[in-house]
């Protein structure tokens, strides 16, 4: 007899709880956002670029991997191709300005991604992942080789330019800020595909990619454009970087940096928006905070170390048990 | 006419006073910021005993130079340009670094001498190969200290042919600094009256050498040049070694070699090598005596980059002292004038592309009978004058030496 009343409550409590959840998430992109932009005053604020570059790499990565399920191990190959065309680019013609230099590196990187997919994305599972190993790997001995690259000299003394040809981005904060601009675009535009029907399909791929096919979906279609849209944020996160440091390099495109990214990720939450922002503040920390000190030597084993534990105890990131927390006691 | 009299003296009096400006030790301190690898591939060439070696410089200063402190930082380059120019970018900003020293892979030292030449700061390279940072790479503000490619292979292919190896099989790392090795080689072996019957280029990294070692032995060269670095070259080695390379009457010659590897490698793999150095522990009374102080801290023996480091560091400090700034165009041009005598050089001296010029040593790596202890490996077999093992000037691509 009381049923549906049940049934409103519990629809009640539902929205109830997505609304404060909405307001929570709210106020604390709010704070992020004070935070990052008051941030270089206290901070050094190369170093703050070199973080914000490698977490918009990192939520590139976790549009594949946190939604649609798809663990690359080949997105160095997009960073380092939109870090050498912007760098090619930049310090070869002079007239171009800054945005034009990352806009064509970020579609190199993009094309690029298009070519990896239709390759890739046949398989799934480990085979998907050693494809991409596979063809990152010769993407790398392509840039070792090619002369325009500077081989394991890297590509150096890149100009930062001019942003629209009037903003000086040899002045530091200005860089910052124009870094912080394309980060918080890469952001809102995964936030905003996630959240979109192209995102919960994406979602439901995760989940049960046979159940998606049954839904009449075509599944490859999904996953190739989703492959392609996170190579291209790879790619301008790469360009951006280049920019940064007036350098490209091979480590871009070594496996190393397609390992990192994993880490990142993971660490910081896989299918959170905000985890891999975490995880690569976390990671590009702990290297700059180690290499600084007497503990040196132990970098890579912190890091296995941390990896581990996480995996084993912490499955779903920082990120991920925070919101778990938040959840069971603030409910 | 009094005017110009007046303005003449204002003239004077103002470049008196930047020039006494100049003369300061800016903030009353010298900071030597030390970047190295000191966790990778190269830590055992340069990495924390390197820093010890710059310590042992700063103690024999007393920690102060006229008056002014003497500071340290230190950084892990990790191999990686972008994390070593972040770093050196807050150093040279933030942190009023004077002199950065220590630089091992080429990529990181190229990068950071870009940021000093915006920035006006000093560079001493002590662990770099590449010949390329004092050529085209050079800049009115780094000085490249120890050894580079050059030397390396003019030194030993030279000496190797004189010897009678006419025929050499050349085994490149297929990338830009093995094919640039190969190519000096290949030049100073036809110019000495030998030929290059045959090379063999092995993918970067490669652990499996077996085929490649083949190749040599069939190939009937008298000479197997190793064009290529680190862990390749001590695998080929190794490799060379269990296929009886060398007792099968071939050459070993290896191009980039350090004492940490051969040490690594043992007399009994790497015996008969010949490699050229530009620094060797037990070279001489005063090289050992160095030696000893360092074998006391660290318990192992200087690699040329370890003694390369207190070195160059005691003469910058010198400089400092000898001048009364940290300028950086002023020091480096004292450093320029002012020969360096001391246990890493005779006669030495910094030229205007930032090279500094010394003798090389050709070095031939014991056999077990000869070795008296694990650090006895080398036997010093000649000499090479500073001018005769460096890139003469005039095939120079360096802007400060082509704009002269």
């Amino acid at each position: 007899m009381d049923h549906p009343v049940n049934q409103t409550n519990i629809q009640q409590a539902m929205l109830d709880q997505q609304k404060s959840d909405q307001r929570r998430k709210h106020i604390l992109n709010l704070v992020l956002l004070a935070l990052l932009l008051i941030a270089p005053a206290v901070i050094y604020p190369v170093f703050l670029m070199k973080i914000l570059c490698f977490a918009l790499f990192a939520v590139a990565f976790n549009l594949l991997l946190g939604f649609t399920g798809l663990l690359s191990f080949g997105h160095a190959a997009f960073l380092a191709t939109g870090s050498y065309t912007t760098g090619y680019l930049l310090s070869n013609y002079s007239g171009l300005t800054t945005e034009m230099g990352i806009i064509v590196g970020t579609a190199a990187a993009t094309v690029l991604g298009v070519l990896f997919a239709l390759v890739a994305i046949r398989r799934q599972g480990i085979y998907f992942a050693m494809i991409t190993l596979a063809l990152a790997q010769l993407v790398y001995f392509m840039f070792v080789q090619a002369p325009f690259t500077g081989g394991e000299d890297g590509m150096h003394g890149v100009p930062r330019g001019h942003l629209f040809g009037f903003i000086d981005l040899e002045n530091n904060l200005a860089m910052y800020y124009f870094v912080l601009a394309v980060f918080l675009g890469g952001y809102l535009l995964v936030q905003r595909v996630v959240g979109s029907p192209f995102g919960q399909v994406l979602k439901a791929i995760k989940q049960n990619e046979p159940r998606a096919v049954s839904l009449g979906y075509n599944v490859n279609q999904y996953k190739v454009l989703a492959f392609v849209m996170s190579a291209g944020l790879a790619g301008l996160a790469g360009s951006v970087k280049t920019v940064v440091f007036q350098l490209a390099s091979l480590n871009d495109a070594h496996w190393h940096m397609s390992g990192e990214v994993i880490l990142m990720t993971l660490l910081g939450g896989t299918g959170t928006l905000l985890g891999p922002v975490v995880g690569a503040t976390f990671v590009v920390n702990l290297e700059y905070q180690l290499s600084q000190g007497p503990l040196g030597d132990w970098v890579d084993p912190i890091l296995g170390a941390i990896f581990v534990l996480t995996v084993i105890a912490f499955r779903s990131g920082i990120v991920g048990e925070i919101q778990k927390f938040v959840r069971k006691n603030m409910g | 006419m009094t005017i110009m009299k007046k303005l003449l003296t204002t003239a004077i009096a103002s470049a008196m006073m930047v020039g006494s400006a100049q003369a300061d030790i800016s903030d009353n301190t010298v900071k030597i910021g030390y970047l190295a690898d000191m966790s990778g591939t190269y830590r055992d060439l340069a990495g924390p005993n390197g820093l010890k070696a710059l310590e042992m410089a700063i103690a024999d200063f007393g920690g102060k130079v006229n008056g002014a402190k003497i500071e340290v930082v230190s950084a892990d380059d990790r191999n990686n340009p972008d994390s070593s120019s972040s770093t050196v970018r807050r150093w040279l900003e933030n942190e009023n670094v004077d002199l950065v020293a220590g630089m091992v892979a080429s990529s990181v030292t190229i990068a950071v001498t870009k940021l000093l030449e915006e920035n006006d700061g000093l560079g001493i390279v002590s662990g770099s190969a590449a010949s390329s940072i004092t050529n085209e790479h050079c800049t009115p503000n780094h000085i490249h200290y120890v050894y580079d490619t050059y030397p390396l292979a003019n030194g030993t292919a030279k000496a190797v042919v004189q010897e009678g190896g006419k025929e050499w099989f050349i085994l490149t790392a297929d990338y830009a600094f093995g094919h640039a090795l190969e190519g000096d080689v290949s030049r100073v072996v036809e110019e000495n009256g030998g030929k290059v019957i045959k090379t063999a280029r092995h993918p970067f990294p490669t652990s499996d050498f077996s085929s490649y070692i083949l190749q040599a032995q069939s190939s009937g060269a008298d000479v197997v040049a190793l064009a290529n670095a680190g862990s390749d070259t001590t695998n080929a080695i190794t490799t060379a070694g269990e296929f009886g390379l060398t007792q099968s009457g071939q050459t070993l010659a290896a191009l980039l070699l350090f004492l940490t590897d051969v040490h690594a490698l043992g007399v009994n793999s790497a015996q008969g090598i010949q490699l050229t150095t530009g620094w060797y522990w037990d070279m001489n009374e005063e090289a050992r005596k160095w030696a000893d102080r360092f074998m006391e801290e660290t318990g192992v023996r200087p690699t040329m980059v370890h003694a390369g480091i207190y070195s160059s560091t005691m003469q910058y400090l010198n400089a400092v002292k000898a001048t009364g700034s940290d300028d950086t165009q002023t020091v480096r041009k004292q450093m320029m004038d002012t020969p360096i005598n001391d246990m890493f050089a005779t006669n030495g001296r910094i030229r205007e592309d930032g090279r500094m010029v010394h003798d090389m040593y050709l070095a031939q790596v014991k056999t077990p009978e000869e070795s008296e202890n694990e650090w006895d490996l080398y036997k010093i077999v000649r000499t090479i004058p500073g001018d005769e093992a460096y890139r003469p000037l005039s095939e120079s691509k360096c802007s400060l030496v082509t704009k002269n």
